[in-house]
């Protein structure tokens, strides 16, 4: 029964190995696509992967402290969109400054996070199945509020500069990054210490590792799912406002199926989908494999149906590779 | 005469059809180990659930150190001093010793309640460590910890909470004997403190040799709290069940003579195992002994195909078989019964009469698949009847069953599939002791109908009382054979324990 593990004979014994593998697999995807095309390795390419990378990145680090404790939040997606319908109505339709509006929107994905993790706590429904309900009833949501059509900010330009603005260029001229990538950056730091640092990210590893025992060790577990589900779906709502100023608009239609490219990269980057095990630095790797590949497959001319098998052919192989090294232990 | 600490009485506890816990009391002095038995579904860990808050009792009263208390969380017990180490190993996996020790009451970096301090944790941790002399590293994840020392560590975090009262239910069901006389100098350690331990074991030598007094349990009723000096532990047993069960030698029926079976030769699995030759006999019980970890489960499962192995020979009736899978071994009559029965030996939401047939499924097909059910039925109202399983009727789910009688419903799977070899890994396991001698009768019972036996135990007058003949194996090897005549405690211990050899 003793897992002793002997540090330095197998190398899938260490923890970090399956991080380091995936930033291998992310070094690798770069030299591979540096050498297939030239246009890969260029500063407006590289620049706008990692824009690319923003949204679904924001919503993957979401997803990571919800699968840290076990569970699984299917509705992120279209939480995305509808908080960033809800912003949209409050910017545009009821000329609330842009500020309140922001905050409104990310209020939202909190809240529709907070009801996820009340329905599950509190009322013992599945994860998978609350929020896959929750999914559809914030689809659908998003479509009435909106009339069924995209809400345009085009009378309000500074919605447009929260992530596509500058503020970096200004103060360093020449160095146009984008704020919405200075955003993901920062929101990354804060996940990386809720996780490491803070009672969250404890006790949501502490659920996902056994639950029952977390609970007969005195921690008030349904109040912490309830959190962490919040938590996430600020994450959510984050992304949603992200999203909607990158496009100018609010799309009610878009958002749905996000969930399962966050998971992925949540997945890919070593996070456990039965719970305890997963970081932050793994899941902004995954997520740029993510983008790389989608990037570098288009900038190679494969069609996009291909890109999306491939990433699935990835996503069992990251897991196979984490089955591999536990199996080694 | 010591303070009293705990005192329940008359507790009530009923659950959905079940009247757990009637009128029942308990006492707890400090500085006492108090041994709390009886069969399985006594009620002693109800009992102890209600001390912790795990349950709410119905009605009845608590007092603890005098005063009339009513404990509704684990939280509110343990800030009262009062901890539990459940049967089940409760520990998070993914955490460190340390985080494990305190989790719930994680020191925070002074002025921000949600920052955590780690270098405290740790530093907390290691001389809460130091205070029972452990030698764990705190920042050690805890499934890198064996078994023994995970319970250490539960150990430790019970302790931590200043607890005057420490609940152990079934602590040693995981430990080798070295780690149980490690757990028993702790215990002593701590009642010499004045803390009051109450020990819930089935394993009668231990409870002789730790405990001062002992309170009995009986199908959720109290019968009698005696001293442990004055009583024997055939009186205990009689207490426990209410009758008296003789401790009959068993007959063991010779059978020098008899064909050799199955034999096995030059099995070699990695580190694990090295070099296991040994036969089995028609119509023999051949005891395997040794501590945990020895190599006797990995035996058992290569033997059955469900491991790969590294190189095997194996030998039934003097041909030579490829096993590569447990179909394979089931298609050559070897039966397998896991140590852990809910897992891997029966499906706990099914009736007897599927689990009976589950194994030979084929046997009751007709032509075109349709499954014949009154043969089924058949062959399972034969079973309940040859094995006298317990049971209103062969539909009754085995969740609704004793562990005896579930063991039984294993047998019966095996029996029926016409397996002839059988393994049997811990077979009493989680058994209570009036069960125990049926199961032992019908292993006599089978050995004399011509079944050769392999019986895995850890208890050695269990393996001194079924066994023909007795292999010993330590750290992967076997490190000796001993016919029952020349075999005892001792030198079986002494086999189990010769290391490198």
């Amino acid at each position: 029964m003793s897992t002793k593990t002997k540090p330095g004979k197998v190398i899938f014994n260490n923890d970090a190995a399956q991080k380091l593998m995936a930033f291998a697999a992310l070094i690798a995807l770069f030299i591979i696509f540096s050498l297939a095309s030239p246009n890969f390795f260029k500063f407006d390419n590289i620049v706008s992967i990692v824009l690319a990378t923003c949204v679904n990145g924001v919503l993957a680090l979401g997803i990571t402290i919800v699968l840290l404790t076990g569970g699984i939040d299917l509705s992120i997606g279209t939480s995305l969109t509808f908080s960033a319908v809800i912003a949209g109505v409050c910017i545009v339709n009821l000329h609330l400054p842009v500020f309140v509006g922001i905050l409104i929107g990310v209020g939202t994905g909190a809240l529709c996070g907070c009801i996820n993790g009340i329905i599950i706590s509190k009322m013992k429904l599945p994860a998978f199945i609350a929020t896959l309900g929750m999914q559809m009833v914030l689809k659908g949501l998003s479509l009435v509020i909106s009339g069924t059509k995209p809400i345009y900010f085009n009378d309000v330009k500074v919605f447009r500069e929260i992530a596509m603005g500058s503020i970096l260029g200004k103060i360093i001229p020449g160095f146009e990054i984008p704020n919405s990538v200075l955003i993901f950056a920062a929101v990354s730091i804060i996940a990386g210490l809720i996780i490491t640092k803070t009672i969250v990210g404890r006790y949501g590893c502490a659920i996902g590792s056994n639950e029952e025992a977390t609970r007969l060790s005195g921690v008030n577990v349904d109040a912490w799912k309830i959190a962490i589900y919040s938590i996430c779906g600020v994450f959510s709502g984050l992304a949603g406002i992200l999203m909607a100023s990158r496009l100018n608009s609010a799309q009610p239609a878009l958002g749905a199926g996000y969930e399962t490219e966050a998971i992925a990269a949540a997945v890919i980057g070593g996070t456990s989908m039965s719970g305890g095990e997963g970081t932050i630095m793994g899941t902004i790797i995954g997520a740029f494999i993510i983008s790389v590949l989608t990037n570098g497959l288009r900038i190679l001319s494969v069609p996009q149906e291909w890109q999306t098998v491939v990433t699935g052919v990835i996503v069992i192989a990251a897991v196979y590779m984490d089955i591999l090294r536990r199996r080694k232990k | 005469m010591s303070e009293v600490l705990v005192s329940m009485k008359d507790i009530e506890k009923t659950f959905p059809g079940v009247h757990a816990l009637s009128q029942c009391k308990f006492e707890l002095n400090a500085g006492e180990v108090h041994g709390l038995i009886g069969e399985n579904g006594a009620g002693k860990s109800t009992l102890m659930k209600i001390l912790t808050g795990v349950y709410s009792k119905d009605s009845g009263h608590i007092y603890y150190k005098g005063e009339e208390v009513d404990i509704t969380t684990p939280k509110m017990a343990q800030n009262m001093g009062i901890s539990i180490i459940h049967q089940e190993l409760n520990l998070m996996p993914h955490l460190t010793v340390a985080q494990n020790i305190f989790i719930g009451r994680e020191p925070r970096i002074k002025n921000i309640n949600f920052l955590l301090n780690e270098k405290e944790i740790n530093e907390k941790a290691r001389q809460e460590l130091e205070k029972l002399n452990l030698k764990i590293d705190p920042k050690t994840k805890a499934s890198n910890l064996t078994v023994a020392k995970q319970q250490m560590v539960e150990i430790t975090k019970a302790l931590s909470y200043n607890s005057e009262v420490l609940i152990m239910d079934e602590p040693t069901a995981a430990l080798t004997e070295s780690e149980i006389e490690e757990l028993f100098r702790i215990i002593h350690n701590l009642r010499n403190k004045g803390v009051g331990i109450v020990y819930i074991s089935h394993r009668m030598d231990e409870l002789k040799k730790i405990c001062d007094r002992v309170t009995v349990m009986r199908d959720g009723c109290y019968v009698d709290t005696v001293l442990m000096k004055d009583v024997t532990i055939d009186q205990i047993i009689s207490m426990m069940v209410g009758r008296t069960i003789y401790e009959s030698k068993p007959e063991i029926n010779k059978n020098d003579s008899a064909e050799v079976v199955l034999e096995v030769k030059n099995l070699n699995r990695g580190k694990v195992l090295k070099n296991i030759n040994f036969n089995l006999k028609k119509g023999e019980i051949l005891g395997f002994a040794g501590l945990m970890g020895a190599g006797r489960t990995e035996t058992a499962r290569a033997i059955f195909g469900a491991d790969k192995t590294d190189s095997c020979e194996i030998f039934i009736n003097g041909q030579q078989i490829n096993i590569k899978s447990p179909e394979d071994a089931v298609k050559n009559g070897i039966g397998y019964l896991s140590e852990d029965r809910k897992r891997y030996g029966i499906a706990i939401g099914l009736d007897i009469e599927t689990n009976v047939v589950m194994a030979s499924f084929k046997k009751f097909l007709s032509f075109l698949g349709w499954v014949k059910t009154k043969k089924t039925q058949a062959a399972a109202e034969g079973c309940v009847e040859s094995l006298k399983i317990k049971t209103p009727g062969i539909k009754q789910k085995l969740k609704n069953l004793s562990g005896g009688n579930q063991q039984k419903v294993v047998i019966s799977k095996w029996l029926t599939r016409n397996c002839n070899i059988l393994i049997f890994d811990e077979p009493t396991r989680g058994i209570d002791v009036g069960a125990k001698s049926e199961i032992y009768k019908l292993l006599n019972d089978l050995a004399r109908q011509g079944k050769s036996i392999i019986m895995i135990s850890s208890e050695l007058p269990e393996i001194l009382r079924m066994s023909h003949r007795v292999i010993v194996m330590c750290e992967g090897c076997i490190t000796g054979e001993l016919d029952i005549n020349e075999a005892n405690q001792e030198n079986i211990m002494k086999l189990a324990t010769r290391r490198g050899a």
